[in-house]
């Protein structure tokens, strides 16, 4: 209960969904994965680097008035896997979501290698990563065998 | 539809269970005997980048065994430059023909390929990715000299950083426990990550660039091409390019059954002195492309190569 009401406290919207426990430093990633940017209209606010006992530094996001999907957020797994999602409604934590990372991840993010067979936009078959390792996250491309920079993942977006 | 795209399709038994298959095909091979087990199936030639030898050797592995073949024909006219994609290329080939094998300047094409195709897809090559035909018939021709493939000592030798034929040969021959030296100089050496994934396999990995010091020891000595562009000065190349050669005279203390292989074609690397020693088999190695080709295509179309060999097949 404790944890529920802290994360009330932090998370002071009336709908919308909160994403806690996100990497210090992440939170501009994870609003680029989830392809929210600044001409949308509901309101988005980011904390950054708050002190967090379990992570050292956290940061933070909330999304007004958007429940956001499941797909949407094993996207997240990508660079918040350990992240935690509440969906609030009317104050209070309605459900909790766990981000998933799947053995493959499907037409999210584009192998970076520049001679890889995807690179052409007009090839119709889904971009394939593969999940080879989870802690560390390591994934290779499907087509080229490629192992990619994670940390880059997030410029190769779909 | 499985394929061959890279090594790791094929367990060690069954890269042996191919080679004893290839191995019976000889005679196909060699037009001494007529054995039409492909009769009626098409092999689509799918060369998106010229390569007349590969293409060449599937063409005939396929009508040795009383099949056919269509090609792509020249990719600077065909419908490549207009733009299809490779997913359209693949759809039509595929309602063509049988078994398509297929070569690519962009690294993961053959994979691209099998995803989208009904018929099995042979990988002859997907830019600097995989080559596995060409693994294929240096085992054979490995075996083929050596009886076994396991525990030999193989040197590889030359240009082993862009090389991808010694790439995949040497994955192949530590799963074997093979031993692997790998001589070349300093700026072609063997990528990082291939060989911290050979230790992985456990391999014992010597790294060096004295090729000529490893000569007596070896059961197998794999040289590879050095190409010019690799180096920013024409005096820079001979320099190197020059430890990497070899000649008859170097040879005097080599095993008896040593075999000196090649991808072919080779420039200077090995010099004409060697071809008529006992230790020279690349001539044998680029036929062995054919017999190991017509293994392959029989196994991924299902076809059962016989164990009587000689009783089914027509003596030509
Ligand atoms: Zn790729």
């Amino acid at each position: 209960m404790s944890q529920e009401a802290n994360m009330r406290r932090v998370t002071a919207i009336k709908n919308g969904t909160v994403i806690d426990h996100i990497p210090a430093g992440k939170a501009l990633s994870v609003l680029k994965m989830l392809g929210i940017e600044g001409d949308m209209s509901n309101p988005v606010s980011l904390v950054m680097n708050v002190p967090s006992k379990k992570m050292g530094g956290k940061d933070i996001i909330k999304v007004e008035d958007r429940e956001l999907t499941q797909t949407e957020l094993d996207r997240l797994a990508l660079v918040a896997p350990d992240a935690s999602v509440a969906i609030i409604r009317a104050y209070s934590v309605a459900e909790k979501l766990d981000i998933n990372l799947t053995d493959e991840v499907v037409n999210v993010a584009k192998c970076a290698f520049t001679n890889c067979i995807t690179v052409n936009p007009k090839e119709p078959l889904p971009h394939r990563l593969i999940v080879t390792s989870r802690m560390p996250l390591r994934l290779r491309c499907r087509y080229c065998g490629k192992e990619q920079d994670t940390e880059a993942l997030v410029d190769n977006l779909i | 539809m499985p394929g061959l795209i890279t090594m790791d399709d094929l367990t060690n038994e069954e890269i042996i269970s191919i080679l004893d298959d290839a191995e019976r095909l000889l005679p196909v091979a060699r037009g001494e005997l007529y054995l039409p087990l492909l009769q009626g199936r098409i092999l689509g030639n799918l060369f998106f980048e010229p390569s007349t030898r590969t293409r060449m050797s599937f063409e005939t592995a396929m009508k040795r065994l009383g099949g056919d073949v269509v090609n792509l024909g020249d990719v600077k006219t065909s419908s490549v430059v207009k733009g299809e994609t490779l997913f359209d290329t693949i759809q039509m080939v595929d309602g063509y023909t049988d078994i398509i094998a297929m070569r690519h300047p962009r690294q993961g094409a053959a994979q691209y390929a099998c995803d989208s195709a009904k018929v099995p897809i042979l990988n002859g090559g997907d830019g600097a990715g995989h080559h596995p035909t060409q693994t294929m018939l240096d085992l054979f021709t490995i075996r083929q000299a050596h009886g076994t493939l396991e525990s030999l000592n193989v040197v590889l030798a030359g240009d082993l950083r862009y090389g991808r034929t010694v790439h995949s040969l040497s994955h192949a021959l530590v799963r074997f426990g093979c031993n692997v030296i790998f001589a070349s100089p300093d700026s072609l050496r063997m990528p990082e990550e291939i060989i911290s994934d050979l230790k992985i396999h456990g391999a014992e990995v010597v790294e060096t660039d004295d090729l000529l010091g490893q000569i007596n020891d070896a059961d197998v000595i794999y040289m590879t091409r050095i190409q010019k562009e690799r180096f920013p000065d024409e005096e820079e190349y001979a320099k190197v390019a020059g430890a990497y050669k070899l000649e008859a005279s170097d040879l005097d203390g080599a095993k008896s059954d040593m075999i000196i292989m090649h991808p072919l074609p080779r420039v200077d690397e090995i010099h004409p002195s060697v071809d008529s020693t006992r230790h020279a088999r690349y001539f044998e190695q680029a036929f062995n492309g054919v017999v190991a080709r017509m293994a392959l295509m029989c196994r991924l179309l299902g076809v059962e190569v016989p164990e009587d060999i000689n009783e089914q097949g027509v003596v030509l």
